[in-house]
């Protein structure tokens, strides 16, 4: 048999240690300064003045938020016009942007902001073309018993000609970029491991991302548990989902024999039950996790969520200390060593079954922690689907670094990170940044199909 | 009863549409990938979207149908070479994960607003290109397609004999569906003791042709199916699309028996054997990639004549529902994934429509429902993977590989 690339890692502690210390004295940079003037304090939104509850039949509601949760406008003036453009109501925000208007009709309404009332240097963002109204309006289609929520985003005037200067948006993109990577190596991470000492591919692996968002909209918005209380218990919940997964399925596969091919089949069948489920349970839209508004931190050109931070630091922790386990405890050791070769890893007297389902157990609870992080900082909520659209991210990321290295796998993770978010100011319009990051890995396969840390081996 | 007869008609309608025969024709060049090569291919979806894309930007620009087929097809070429090039000599995983990375990255181009409408010199101006997220509806591409059928107009039956024709009383519509019942229990009774028995004679398998077909009869007696002949969603698309179907399934049938086809089963077995047997497997590797590919973008065309090309109804969960259609027919059998096929669509529908029928709405609302009938499929999914690997025609023996 030819070696597997699995086994394609040569594990030399210290040139993985001097480069775990670059990379965090490089992310630590950002970091460490800030961290310490960091007191995240969440101020909850005062109660919207007038709420609409939407009834069947008998009322709709346009609502939504001028600008966006993390910078609303204050003093906005919001007019509701009719189809045929006569003013219905009109609100000015308070401090919260927020805006809420009852209809008793179904059908178009337009929604106009009043460009006035806006701060000098901010202007509404235009919608599609047919959303578009008559003099700078946005189309409503409003329907009886339900709540439509139309974008009200702002921008700078000067947004086209590269207002905030081409230079500042970089770097703007690469502090995004880095906390994107930061939380993608908590994932892939995991992934990468299970790859390591199974061989297998998860393809459910980002469900486990989704379960930690999930079971943070449970526990921190649904049971209004401290954050962080919430994520410590997010975090032990989905490692202990990752114990059971190896105990039920995964440990008897290994021991029917099952081919790694079928058993990364069963994990896209997993992956869609797991999926459908959160949208049985959940439903289809996104949910917030948390629901109060988040500070923000400005340093120079640099504008992130003080919540960003501290997710960063936790990725760095927790990415510092599987780590250290790796190279320097007896696990650490073991866990290589099935790695490197799970035979003979059985014969030296290593109990696999026992490190598998540790590593199953660590990757699970990992990917939590990540998809609780993912949803809090950067996708602003969580949904059915959320895992799903950053899997080939992890792929990416995992296979960049070289597939099972594990620190190959957070160097990937970095680099796809950064990579989606300068596509953005780079010139990639739109979604367009995800596929930019796949291109890059396959044109890394053609040349270098161990990855960027996995030593040549014949693979095939 | 009614209800029962409500659910079981939506089954059967699903059963025959456009889109499963689209599907089943990917699903026969899945097969051929993954089922006869070893080749790990999760990115079918994308030569479905190619395919599609192919066929529908060229019709809109004026090409005609047979050479926007051509040019679908052609895509659908280029784009298994510059997969399979830098993948086909590594271990299978890199080509899933190249595969399944390049059918998104088509979704992701094919969803930009930039190619919404064509803006430059060399297409009609102000013509839809990919038409965005919305898609590229059926009524602007299709023109060409239905000009060409000689259905005629109306509307038509299938069958024109029915139960109404023979009063159409519950009585008889039951009586027909036990028949069917029974036909089908005897079919697969038939085919038990037949496999036992070592060779299969060319009468046996009339034998099962008549079976299958009074079956599909039967149904259509119980259930018939009222369309429109040459319209959008009518019969026209339908007789075209299982034509397809039919016709892939030949070829699919003489290419494995050929020479060519033993080599594919002996490089998904044993592809250091074959090497050192003289073969090319490299080439032969490619080969299978861009002929099932075909099939893929072949598949692609049919499931958009009766909808529209829209990037995200061909994403990486068609690929996934290929999958499980090709494992509940059986990998490496001839017939496996069309029967896959129409037992997946049709059952997804069942399941739904009786969770809609019997469950309250307070325990699963209608979007539950249809959550509920994926979470079936990718329950079964793991179960047949799990239990019964050969799916329902396979043949365990043939399952040994190892991408």
């Amino acid at each position: 048999m030819i070696p597997l690339a699995r086994s394609a890692t040569s594990w030399r502690p210290t040139t993985y240690a001097g480069l775990l210390a670059a990379l965090l004295a490089m992310v630590g940079l950002v970091l460490a300064s800030l961290v310490s003037i960091l007191s995240v304090t969440t101020t909850r939104a005062d109660a919207v003045a007038t709420l609409c509850l939407p009834q069947p039949n008998v009322s709709g509601c346009i609502s939504g938020t001028v600008g966006n949760r993390t910078t609303p406008v204050e003093g906005a003036d919001v007019s509701l016009l009719d189809k045929d453009g006569t003013e219905i109501d009109k609100i000015t925000t308070e401090a919260d942007g927020k805006f809420s208007f009852e209809v008793k009709e179904a059908g178009a309404y337009y929604l106009r902001v009043d460009p006035e009332s806006l701060p000098d240097d901010l202007e509404i963002i235009p919608p599609a073309a047919k959303f578009q109204g008559p003099d700078g309006s946005i189309k409503v289609n409003a329907k009886l018993g339900k709540l439509t929520s139309p974008a009200l985003e702002v921008r700078n005037k000067d947004y086209q000609s590269g207002g905030k200067g081409f230079g500042s948006e970089i770097v703007q993109s690469i502090a995004q970029g880095l906390r994107l990577g930061l939380l993608l190596a908590l994932a892939s991470i995991g992934l990468s491991l299970i790859y390591g000492t199974t061989g297998l591919s998860n393809f459910a692996h980002a469900e486990q991302v989704t379960l930690g968002g999930m079971m943070g909209y449970l526990f921190c918005n649904v049971l209004g548990l401290n954050l962080w209380l919430g994520v410590v218990i997010v975090t032990l919940v989905c490692a202990g989902s990752g114990f059971l997964q190896d105990m039920v399925i995964w440990k008897p596969l290994r021991r029917r024999g099952l081919g790694l091919t079928q058993m990364m089949i069963v994990t896209i069948g997993l992956s869609l039950a797991a999926q459908y489920c959160f949208q049985m349970f959940v439903g289809a839209s996104q949910q917030k996790v948390v629901v109060e508004n988040l500070d923000v931190f400005t340093l120079g050109p640099i504008t992130l969520t003080k919540l960003s931070l501290v997710a960063m630091a936790i990725s760095l922790v927790a990415v510092g200390l599987v780590g250290y386990v790796l190279i320097y405890t007896r696990v650490g050791q073991a866990t290589r060593a099935v790695s490197d070769n799970p035979a003979l890893a059985a014969a030296s007297g290593i109990d696999v079954d026992r490190i598998v389902r540790g590593v199953w157990t660590v990757a699970a609870g990992l990917a939590g922690l990540g998809g609780i992080l993912y949803a809090l900082v950067v996708s602003n909520g969580i949904r059915w689907d959320t895992g799903m659209q950053i899997l080939l991210l992890l792929f990416a990321a995992v296979t960049l670094g070289g597939l099972g290295t594990a620190f190959g796998a957070f160097v990937g993770a970095i680099i796809i990170g950064l990579v989606v978010e300068l596509a953005g100011p780079l010139g990639a319009p739109g979604d367009l940044k995800y596929a930019v990051a796949l291109a890059i890995l396959i044109l890394l396969l053609l040349v270098r199909p161990q990855g960027l840390l996995g030593r040549a081996v014949r693979v095939g | 009863m009614d209800q029962i007869f409500a659910i079981l008609n939506a089954t059967v309608s699903e059963a025959i549409a456009p889109a499963t025969a689209g599907v089943a024709i990917a699903v026969i060049g899945l097969n051929l990938h993954f089922g006869f090569t070893g080749l790990l291919n999760i990115g079918q979806a994308g030569f479905m979207l190619l395919g599609a894309y192919g066929m529908a930007i060229s019709v809109v620009q004026g090409v005609p149908m047979f050479f926007a087929v051509l040019i679908g097809l052609g895509l659908a070429i280029l784009f298994a070479t510059i997969l399979g090039a830098p993948t086909l000599k590594l271990r299978g995983d890199y080509l899933a994960i190249v595969t399944i990375s390049a059918a998104e990255i088509i979704r992701y181009v094919g969803r930009l607003a930039q190619f919404e409408k064509c803006e430059w010199s060399w297409c009609k101006k102000g013509t839809d290109f990919t038409g965005g997220s919305q898609g590229i509806t059926s009524s602007t591409f299709t023109t060409p397609f239905k000009s060409i059928s000689f259905f005629g107009d109306g509307a038509w039956t299938l069958s024109p004999f029915n139960y109404t024709s023979l009063g159409g009383s519950t009585a008889v519509r039951v009586l027909g569906l036990l028949v069917f019942l029974a036909l089908v229990v005897g079919t697969v009774f038939f085919v038990r003791a037949r496999r036992a028995a070592a060779a299969r004679s060319w009468t046996d398998r009339l034998v099962v042709a008549v079976l299958v077909v009074l079956s599909v009869a039967t149904l259509l007696f119980v259930f018939p199916q009222t369309m429109s002949r040459t319209q959008t969603d009518g019969w026209w698309v339908r007789a075209v699309a299982w034509t397809l179907v039919a016709v892939s399934t030949i070829v699919v049938l003489l290419l494995v028996r050929s020479p060519w086809g033993r080599l594919l089963r002996g490089i998904r077995e044993d592809e250091e054997a074959m090497r050192s047997l003289g073969k090319n497997v490299f080439a032969v590797k490619m080969q299978a990639l861009i002929i099932g590919g075909l099939f893929g973008a072949l598949g692609g065309m049919v499931y958009v004549l009766a909808s529209s090309v829209q990037a995200d109804s061909l994403g990486r969960q068609i690929t996934f529902f290929a999958y499980t259609a090709l494992l509940i027919g059986g990998a490496a059998s001839i017939f496996g994934p069309v029967l896959g096929t129409v037992i997946f669509y049709s059952a997804r529908i069942l399941i739904r429509e009786a969770a809609r029928t019997y469950v309250p709405n307070s325990i699963l609302s209608d979007n539950q429902a249809q959550a509920f009938s994926f979470v079936v499929v990718g329950v079964i999914l793991m179960l047949i993977v799990i239990f019964r690997p050969q799916g329902i025609l396979g043949n365990k023996r043939e399952l040994r590989f190892h991408v």
